[in-house]
């Protein structure tokens, strides 16, 4: 079929790139596309605004991980990585107190900040918008044990490689759930000798978690790593499968 | 009266017969002239090229403001920071000419992938520094609307540098410039070696530094690939050609001193078209040399270094290619997940691959060994004679290994002080170089990128200050040494 240039006018294209991107026309015919994405295609405008549309995301996120230094400064390093922590949704507890988490509407009590010097014990970052420069807040926190950063979008590899901070104190921490974690970034929690139980079950983005649990395992002989089982990933033979469904234990 | 009409309207003349099939030929082919007519009038119609003669759109355009020599990730990278750092937007056309477009010997994509704040020359450690923080945020940087995030599989393993008793001053010294200037990277005695990584060996080693964060190796292919998408989207030309030649014009010039010096400003270059002898000349102002290894090439054919020897006209780019061997090799009872990129005192490094058990490593030759650079071969003796025996020594599980596979690329080796050449020639007057980092061009790419921007757009080094790297250190013999260079 032939096809001219007139139609592609009366969409009022600009420019000779508009021009150019809609001489492919099985892509703008591609269906479920959105007007919007559309609209970029042809019009400097509305690409300009979707990428000021994605930094403002990326700008939010940021703004979420700012550091408080004027709390930091006034209560000390444990007063700020908890404020910081329940100003994300998160949940703190404090060495011989109970845990304090925002309520529905995201309030906290301030009491925390009256004992600058108790330090932070347990961190439950599940769910938060936390990254890697928000990180700063809890790497200060000298004597955490128990660190929990489930299903958290923005906690990727290169999170992981700053956690050697807390290899002293750190002895629990889980990462079920994150997607954006893979066994690159696992590779470097061997610096936390300390660790007694890890987390790293559902992690989409690991390639073979099977082999990566064995591989942490060893990594970490005294720790307790709970993930995926070793079998997943392996093809079992017909003789194992019946055994399996015959008695759940192993013979 | 009309059955005659219809005939000749279907084609055949009077007595039944096809019009012209007394000359032997084709009847009036309708349905082929019809689809002649369709394309004779789509190519004439303003968006389509115009094919009215033949179709030149793989030369490149005859003018552009910026022509980049060599597409790899070194030029890629000035590309895409000059097109980021210009002001107003649009206002450069910029042309990346790239010999070979599936980059077969090119040090890109053939290299280990590693990066490191571990140097002694502290501008070095800015750039990686620089470079470690793009690689970071690279979704930020490269980000191309309606496109996939890149993953470009970052490791952020470290790297450990292991030193005998001969280097251990000069590891200390090391350590401190590079703490710094912000790296994080700590020593380690023998013992503490042995505790945290029971698989090697220290019989032998004084010290060793060992690089927690901001250190590891990546995949070049990604890297490579996402810079090419999201300077295509910037506008960026591409051309898949050789330069073979400048035109330049000649200026005489006196020094304050009284000297008479010769400037000279490239003028056009002329890019030749693979397998075939059509060249295209690009009317210049300002080119690129990011040749890589062939960077010294590209310089003689701009006049750089003709000229009586011991003077600034007749020093050349003493860039060359060197040949280097990466192994890969399978072993079943070698280190575990935390192995970081080892580099042994002995020059020998190795890294893990995956999860299979699976190591690259190499060991660079001395220069009494360098193998020829005339192909990439790989010299399967070399594994066994000078990788192995150093490896097997540090790390014992490696005595039993299997070699999987092997290949060769090329280091741009810089034979003056192996650190890149960066800034403008101060007699080639718009020739800027990027090249000749001696093995380290991947890790310093995104920084000395927007180096050679700044230099181009503003005159001068604006964030990191790259001075040391200018071409006059070669003339004045001002070497800006690096230990360990691997």
């Amino acid at each position: 079929p032939l096809h001219l240039m007139a139609p592609v006018w009366n969409q009022g294209t600009r420019g000779i790139h508009g021009l150019s991107k809609a001489v492919a026309p099985e892509d703008s015919q591609r269906k479920g596309r959105s007007l919007l994405q559309f609209l970029a295609d042809h019009f400097y405008d509305v690409q300009a605004l979707r990428e000021y549309l994605l930094r403002k995301q990326v700008l939010k996120v940021h703004q979420k991980n700012r550091p408080f230094t004027h709390i930091k400064e006034r209560f000390g390093p444990h007063a700020a990585g908890a404020y910081f922590i329940l100003k994300q949704g998160g949940a703190v507890k404090f060495q011989g107190k109970e845990w304090i988490r925002p309520n529905t509407r995201g309030r906290f009590s301030l009491d925390f900040l009256k004992f600058p010097e108790v330090p932070v014990e347990a961190v439950d970052a599940s769910g938060s918008a936390i990254n890697y420069h928000g990180l700063d807040n809890l790497l200060a926190l000298k004597e955490l044990q128990s660190l929990w950063l489930r299903h958290c979008p923005h906690v990727d590899d290169w999170c992981l490689s700053r956690l050697h901070s807390l290899a002293n104190s750190l002895q629990e921490l889980s990462l079920a759930g994150c997607p954006r974690i893979s066994e690159r970034g696992l590779a470097c929690l061997h610096h936390l000798q300390n660790l007694r139980r890890l987390d790293i079950s559902d992690l989409p983005a690991v390639s073979n978690p099977g082999l990566t649990q064995i591989l942490v395992e060893e990594m970490l002989p005294n720790c307790e790593v709970l993930g995926a089982d070793w079998t997943q990933g392996l093809r079992l033979g017909p003789e194992e499968q019946s055994r399996d469904t015959a008695s759940p234990i192993p013979a | 009266m009309l059955r005659r009409s219809l005939q000749f309207a279907l084609g055949r003349d009077v007595l039944g017969r096809g019009l012209g099939t007394h000359r032997g030929g084709s009847t009036l082919d309708w349905n082929g002239k019809m689809s002649e007519i369709k394309k004779k009038i789509q190519s004439v119609l303003p968006g389509g090229a115009w094919t009215q003669l033949h179709d030149t759109s793989y030369l490149p355009p005859e003018h552009s403001d910026v022509v980049i020599v060599g597409g790899g990730v070194m030029g890629l990278s000035v590309a895409y920071w000059l097109k980021r750092l210009e002001r107003p937007r649009g206002a450069i056309r910029v042309l990346v000419v790239e010999r070979d477009h599936t980059y077969s010997q090119a040090s890109t994509v053939l290299s280990v992938g590693g990066i490191r704040q571990q140097f002694s020359v502290p501008e070095n450690i800015q750039l990686s520094l620089f470079s470690i923080d793009f690689l970071r945020n690279i979704n930020e940087y490269l980000a191309v609307v309606d496109d996939p995030p890149l993953d470009i599989q970052f490791n952020p393993s470290g790297y450990l540098l292991l030193a005998s008793e001969k280097g251990a001053a000069v590891l200390e010294s090391n350590v401190r410039v590079q703490r710094q200037e912000g790296a994080k990277v700590c020593l380690m005695s023998p013992e503490q070696l042995r505790n945290k990584f029971p698989w090697i060996n220290p019989e032998g080693v004084a010290l060793a530094s060992y690089g927690m964060e901001h250190e590891g190796w990546f995949d070049p292919w990604s890297l490579l690939q996402g810079l090419r998408r999201k300077v295509q989207s910037m506008g960026v030309l591409f051309c898949q050609g050789e330069v073979t030649r400048f035109v330049s014009s000649s200026n005489h010039a006196e020094t304050p001193s009284g000297e008479e010096v010769t400037l000279k400003r490239v003028h056009e270059v002329h890019v030749k078209i693979d397998h075939s002898l059509e060249y295209q000349p690009v009317e210049c102002a300002i080119v690129i040399n990011a040749a890589g290894a062939w960077s010294g090439q590209i310089a003689e054919l701009a006049g750089v270094g003709k000229g009586p020897p011991g003077t600034l006209q007749g020093t050349k780019l003493p860039v060359e290619p060197r040949k280097r061997y990466v192994y890969l090799w399978n072993c079943p009872q070698g280190p575990g997940l935390e192995t970081p990129f080892v580099i042994d005192a002995s020059g020998a490094y190795f890294r893990r691959e995956g999860l299979g058990n699976n190591y690259l490593g190499g060991c660079s030759p001395t220069e009494e060994e360098e193998p020829d650079p005339e192909n990439l071969e790989v010299d399967h003796e070399f594994f066994q004679d000078k990788v192995w025996p150093p490896l097997a020594q540090r790390v014992p599980a490696f005595e039993s290994l299997k070699v999987r596979s092997a290949w060769a690329g090329y280091y741009d080796y810089n034979t003056f002080d192996q650190n890149g050449v960066v800034g403008p020639h101060p007699l080639v007057v718009n020739m800027y170089f990027a090249t000749g980092f001696s093995g380290h061009g991947l890790q310093q790419a995104p920084a000395v990128g927007r180096a050679v921007a700044e230099m181009v757009l503003h005159g001068n080094f604006q964030t990191i200050n790259l001075s040391p790297f200018l071409f006059n250190r070669f003339h004045l013999g001002e070497k800006v040494h690096e230990h360990n260079i691997i």
